[in-house]
């Protein structure tokens, strides 16, 4: 197996692993049910994630993403209340974070300013536009909305996939597909390896950085449909915090936040990871809320010296 | 002939040139920010400069101003310093949680209160070794070395809470609480610790070598190590700086509401202290370190929230005002933004 594909193997490793420990301490655990409920509940953040991860192969960050999933909630139960579908604002919405994004990765680009400082103010913008919109949750009453959450495949055993899951999947091939089989997602990776290198090579600069920021928004503006759609209703509050569990999972999925380096997929796996671990800790039920911060921290720490060291060995081998 | 004839052509271009080296300088832009939003304040609402005596103690809108940025104020010095070494410190406000419930924690242990304080200050600055290791020693990127004790700092606080045996305790301390909400004469103590850390501080950044040493790792890590300084130490002590300026915060902050909330205490302080930094004239490249700006910058968040709160605004509007006033800052700072401006203001300079 190649060495590139390491960081992979380690985070499906660590995912297989902790799924048997819960299965050999739980009963009920190895079923399909509670992977479908991993991947229900977490599809918002692994969505988000997936255009994270662009953002990150390139060597960037994006910390706007908890506060667009709240915005787009928001704006999409006041739509509701007016009577517009929630398909038609979805779609409205996640043209707007295609926007918003792509107005930050111009600014960034532009201005040559940080990402990190851009798009914190990114947060505080949407953020503070949830609060002038709402300041308590709002309910989407279309039938549609009940029909959403209610769809779902059946899975082999008791489980079934739910619609949020589903979006999520289609999203993730999606991903796929751009990192690998498009010129951008080749001009993301080269900007992410050597930003000098992939200028003088013609990589077009200013353009491939909106559209990354752009797809960073568009993703993150679909993670906060799913999330609206998926507890049918907009709260001003929500995904407060998930630009943080989008990044781990990101890292955990066993991309390099130097940029340049990881797969798409794996932030599959990272999302699942975390999720995993709430899941493990509520299984428990004597844990608290607490071990879920701690264990995240702690399972980012793990990965990231990982990392550390299998970029330090490839680095020593290639200077030899 | 030393000095150049007094005649009228040279003044002019003389005044403008004064003028242009003063609005170059980097302290006038949050200066006038500052000056601009309390000039606002005093004319929509009526004796907002007023300063009394009440209860033997200043009260005021300024001095309000003043005594709720402090918290912030410390946070960000210590974040000055480590952005000034090409860092970050996300973990400030992880900090804050954590000596907040080691506060609590000791004081129903019955420790004396002034060991407390030093119990406080060395869970802030054990924080800073974790984080310098990881940044220092492991070099992890800073962002991503200081998320890992953003995101569980909390969970050790409520753990910390848990040892105690309840959440978020409550507590009495008349030393704690003295130095957060009492007062030394006419003046809050707080202002008085703040301006004493600042002092501290600005000795150490300006008067000694190791202050040359950080900045110089800053600008350039490489050509620092090339010049014989111990970059890895440098930037080592740089997050043992945050971490007790962050755990002095802590103390303050903790003893204000004398309650241990792990949970929403200090959250998005580390926000804050960047956006004060930013706002101060420093720039997350790194390489310097502007203490005095970096109080402006503070200053000038406290005043927006402060006026927002006292013109009857809702209180909602605060971040989005907040964001505004970030990229506007930025983009005055970003030479390719004041080109595109220039160039399309007619008859300005080309």
């Amino acid at each position: 197996m190649s060495e590139k594909y390491l960081p992979l193997a380690a985070t499906i490793a660590v995912f297989l692993i902790l799924f048997v420990a819960g299965g050999l301490l739980y009963n009920n655990f190895f079923s399909t049910l509670v992977i479908g409920d991993i991947l229900a509940d977490n599809a918002f953040v692994i969505i988000a994630a997936i255009g994270t991860t662009f953002v990150i192969l390139s060597g960037g960050i994006d910390l706007s993403i908890g506060s667009m999933i709240g915005f787009v909630g928001v704006v999409m139960a006041n739509l509701d209340a007016a009577g517009w579908h929630p398909l038609a604002s979805a779609a409205m919405m996640i043209a707007f974070g295609a926007g918003f994004g792509a107005l930050q990765g111009f600014i960034i680009d532009f201005c040559e300013i940080q990402p990190f400082i851009i798009t914190l103010a990114g947060l505080f913008l949407l953020r503070g536009a949830c609060f002038m919109i709402n300041l308590d949750a709002v309910p989407l009453r279309h039938p549609f909305v009940a029909a959403f959450a209610d769809a779902s495949l059946p899975l082999p055993g008791d489980g079934f996939l739910a619609s949020s899951a589903i979006v999520m999947l289609v999203a993730l091939a999606a991903g796929i597909v751009i990192a690998h089989w498009t010129k951008f997602g080749a001009d993301v990776y080269a900007i992410g390896g050597d930003r000098a290198s992939a200028a003088l090579m013609g990589v077009p600069m200013r353009r491939t950085i909106v559209k990354i920021y752009a797809l960073g928004g568009l993703y993150s503006a679909l993670g906060g449909v799913v999330y609206a759609l998926y507890t049918s209703s907009g709260y001003p509050l929500a995904g407060q915090g998930a630009e943080l569990s989008a990044i781990a999972a990101v890292v955990l999925g066993g991309t390099l936040l130097t940029g340049g380096v990881g797969y798409v997929a794996g932030t599959l796996f990272g999302g699942m990871i975390l999720g995993l671990i709430a899941t493990l800790i509520n299984f428990n039920g004597s844990l608290n809320g607490a071990w879920i911060m701690i264990s995240g921290g702690l399972l980012l720490f793990l990965f990231i010296v990982l990392q550390r060291f299998l970029v330090g060995s490839l680095r020593a081998r290639s200077a030899t | 002939m030393n000095r150049p004839a007094p005649s009228p052509p040279p003044t002019k271009p003389a005044l403008s040139d004064r003028l242009r080296a003063v609005a170059r300088h980097r302290m006038v832009w949050p200066a006038l920010a500052l000056a601009l939003i309390l000039i606002v304040d005093g004319f929509v609402s009526p004796g907002f400069f007023a300063i009394r005596i009440v209860e033997g103690r200043l009260f005021g809108s300024l001095i309000d101003i003043l005594y709720r940025a402090m918290p912030t104020a410390v946070v960000a010095l210590g974040m000055a310093v480590v952005i000034g070494t090409k860092g970050i410190d996300l973990s400030v406000g992880s900090i804050i949680a954590i000596c907040g419930a080691v506060i609590a924690w000791r004081i129903h242990a019955g420790d004396p209160h002034f060991v407390i304080l030093l119990l406080a200050l060395g869970a802030g600055l054990l924080c800073g070794m974790w984080n310098g290791l990881l940044v220092a020693v492991l070099e992890i990127q800073p962002i991503i070395a200081t998320l890992i004790l953003m995101v569980s700092g909390r969970g050790i606080g409520l753990m910390i809470n848990l040892i105690y045996g309840g959440t978020n305790p409550s507590f009495t301390s008349p030393l704690l609480q003295g130095l957060s909400v009492g007062h030394i004469g006419l003046v809050p103590t707080r202002l008085i610790v703040g301006a004493g850390i600042f002092l501290a501080l600005w000795l150490l950044v300006r008067r000694t070598a190791f202050g040359l040493f950080l900045e110089a790792v800053g600008g350039s890590p490489r050509a620092a190590r090339l010049a014989g300084v111990n970059a890895r130490l440098i930037q080592y002590s740089a997050y043992l700086v945050s971490g007790l300026c962050a755990a002095a915060a802590g103390v303050i902050l903790t003893a204000d509401t004398h309650t241990s909330d792990p949970v929403s205490e200090g959250l998005y302080i580390e926000l804050d202290a960047i956006l004060a930094v930013v706002i101060g004239g420093g720039s997350l490249a790194g390489g310097r370190i502007y203490l005095g700006g970096t109080i402006l910058g503070a200053l000038v968040i406290q005043a927006l929230t402060t006026s927002i709160l006292t013109s009857g605004l809702p209180p909602e509007y605060n971040l989005v005002v907040k964001a505004v006033v970030v990229i506007v800052v930025l983009l005055l700072q970003s030479a390719n933004a004041r080109a595109a401006v220039v160039s399309v203001l007619p008859g300005r300079r080309k």
